[in-house]
């Protein structure tokens, strides 16, 4: 949980640093080091002038809603499968969007399973999930080298509980900012 | 098979002086490995005499009977009978052969009898021990053992293989070692213990996930894979000095299975963006891919003579066992029952493969013959069990199972009799694996 807070506020920061400084932007510039700037920087620009801190605060927080999406929506599959369902796919594509749009973004996928199935398959199970999301968003044009994978088989479950509807919210790739 | 009839040559090791001869054992059916768990052998093991009389005699005397009665039975060969029925004494007539009223024993229905003296002077400690044969009123195995009070239990643990060896011709699993997954930290790591339970101990302290032991033939290398620098790289590792390698290609890095008697492993890698297995030398090097098939290919096992391989594949749409021959790359399907077959491992005889197969939603234990066909169910109602892995000699198996609610290792008869947990620790444990050399003590 503290570290999924973590990123929500780095990412508040990048967004925010990204819509002042879109003019000085510099491809290789991390999350980190722009959260430090644009922070700083704020204060002053955000006073110059009531109308635009609206503009902004609205245009802020469908950045922030887009970010949050892109973080918190998991892409579900079935029982020892790693195919995309016609869903998955959907939400993919807003992903590929968000990707295409923020180009300066490098993603982690995690690739998890439920608990049912052996340790060692589940995490080539995981492993080949991710990898199906990975070559669904290249074939949708975001580059490769920003997106690595992490296979976590059934180690690291959202739902710890032991039925139908906790196994359905695992078997899960997630999306996290590099 | 019946009992080998053994020349047993004098060995000594470390500071251990032999000085008893061993009769030979005549040619007796004593345990017959084909089918030895049908009728234990009743032995009788009375308090071993205090020769000194020092006060101390007493305890330790009582340690080693203890010991060796627990040794024996772990193996489920023997019935341990009740001493209180005893009609003799071995502390007042004597341990010796010329002692004993073999009468007495058949008796009380023992067929085999161990008796047995101490000696404590100060530090140092000497044992002498001796197998009879009730009805035939001969000595199987005679030994004296001189060490110190801490060398207790490998001088109990190497008499007992003497009996093994004397009663079934192999030498037991008493030198062995267990490696499993324990969350007792609080994170996955792995652990070692003798083969009974026996001083569990924590081998990797990584604070992440570590999982999926495997020991080398000689058993001084681990591979394992763990989560250390972030995501599943495959650690091999040498028990007794720093020698380390990492693979960790991007992807999963994970099921290490060494090469019988090879500085050999085959594991699956992922970095072509398919899980595939491939052997790797003992530093992590790819020597050749051995998969060629789109989809999971995991969890390798070797023949004893190394040259075929068990896998889990899911070439066919679930998953399923598999057997390579490695220098043809020749590949047939093994298991058809069952819609999900996975973590199979070879028997060290060679014509057994035992896996886990999900029926009705729960694990169970299964063993197939190796090239197919036979497959029985060796566990039943008792939660979800995993992950079986043969003992050295091919008599027992240890499996994790979460019947008692908890996920803990557990040991049967390769016949699946006599199944009982092998050790309690804090958190759950999981991912047996069984050391391939008995004979380390």
């Amino acid at each position: 949980m503290k570290s999924k807070l973590n990123v929500i506020i780095a990412v508040l920061f990048f967004v925010s640093g990204m819509l002042l400084f879109s003019s000085c932007e510099t491809t290789g510039s991390r999350t980190g080091s722009s959260a430090t700037d644009s922070s700083a920087a704020t204060t002053g620009t955000a006073r110059s002038s009531d109308e635009d801190l609206v503009e902004e605060d609205a245009s802020r927080a469908e950045r922030v809603a887009a970010m949050n999406a892109f973080i918190n929506e998991d892409v579900l599959f079935d029982y020892d499968k790693a195919t995309l369902k016609p869903e998955a796919q959907e939400i993919l594509r807003s992903k590929a969007d968000w990707l295409i749009k923020n180009a300066d973004a490098s993603i982690v996928i995690e690739g998890h399973c439920d608990e049912r199935g052996s340790t060692e398959y589940n995490l080539a199970l995981g492993d080949r999930r991710a990898q199906s999301v990975r070559m669904f968003l290249m074939d949708l044009g975001v580059p490769r080298s920003r997106m690595s994978k992490i296979s976590y088989g059934e180690e690291m479950p959202v739902d710890r509980r032991h039925n139908e509807a906790a196994w359905a919210k695992n078997r899960r790739a997630h999306f996290n900012l590099e | 098979m019946t009992i080998k009839k053994t020349c047993i040559t004098l060995i000594t090791v470390f500071y251990f002086l032999i000085l008893l001869p061993t009769v030979s054992a005549a040619a007796h059916d004593y345990i017959d490995i084909t089918n030895p768990f049908l009728k234990k052998m009743p032995i009788a093991i009375p308090k071993f005499a205090e020769m000194s009389g020092a006060k101390e005699e007493k305890e330790i005397a009582e340690q080693c009977t203890k010991l060796l009665a627990n040794t024996l039975e772990f193996t489920c060969y023997f019935k341990i009978l009740d001493p209180a029925s005893f009609l003799e004494d071995p502390r007042e007539t004597g341990i010796g052969a010329s002692n004993i009223n073999f009468s007495n024993w058949r008796t009380v229905g023992a067929e085999l009898l161990i008796t047995g003296g101490i000696q404590i002077d100060g530090d140092s400690f000497l044992a002498e021990m001796r197998l009879f044969d009730t009805f035939i009123t001969k000595r199987l195995v005679g030994k004296k053992y001189r060490g110190n009070v801490t060398d207790l239990r490998t001088i109990i643990l190497r008499f007992s293989s003497e009996i093994i060896k004397a009663l079934t011709g192999s030498r037991g699993i008493f030198g062995s070692k267990i490696a499993f997954v324990s969350t007792g930290s609080g994170n996955k790591e792995i652990f070692v213990c003798d083969f009974d339970g026996y001083a569990p101990s924590q081998l990797t302290f990584d604070s992440n996930i570590a999982l999926s032991p495997a020991w080398s033939s000689d058993s001084s290398w681990i591979a394992y894979t763990s989560y250390k620098k972030g995501k599943p790289d495959l650690y091999l590792q040498h028990l007794k000095d720093d020698r380390l390698s990492i693979v960790d290609r991007e992807g999963i890095n994970i099921t290490p299975a060494w090469q019988p008697d090879k500085f050999a492993l085959a594991a699956t890698l992922s970095f072509t963006g398919d899980p595939e297995i491939y052997m790797l030398t003992g530093t992590g090097k790819i020597i050749k891919r051995l998969t060629n098939t789109w989809g999971i290919d995991v969890s390798p096992t070797f023949s004893p003579d190394g040259k075929k391989m068990a896998f889990v594949s899911k070439r066919s749409g679930t998953p399923q066992i598999y057997v390579m021959e490695i220098a043809s790359g020749k590949v047939n399907r093994l298991t058809f029952e069952g819609d999900y077959n996975t973590t199979p491992s070879w028997s060290p005889s060679g014509n057994k493969i035992a896996f886990s197969s999900i029926v009705n939603g729960q694990f169970n234990i299964n063993m197939i013959d190796n090239t197919g066909g036979n497959s029985i169910q060796l566990t039943e109602d008792a939660g979800d069990n995993e992950s079986p892995t043969w003992s050295p000699d091919g008599s027992l198996i240890a499996f994790s199972s979460t019947r008692e609610g908890t996920n803990r290792i557990y040991i049967m008869t390769a016949y699946g009799t006599d199944q009982r947990r092998l050790l309690m620790l804090p958190g759950e444990q999981s991912n047996p694996k069984w050391s391939l050399r008995a004979d380390r003590n």
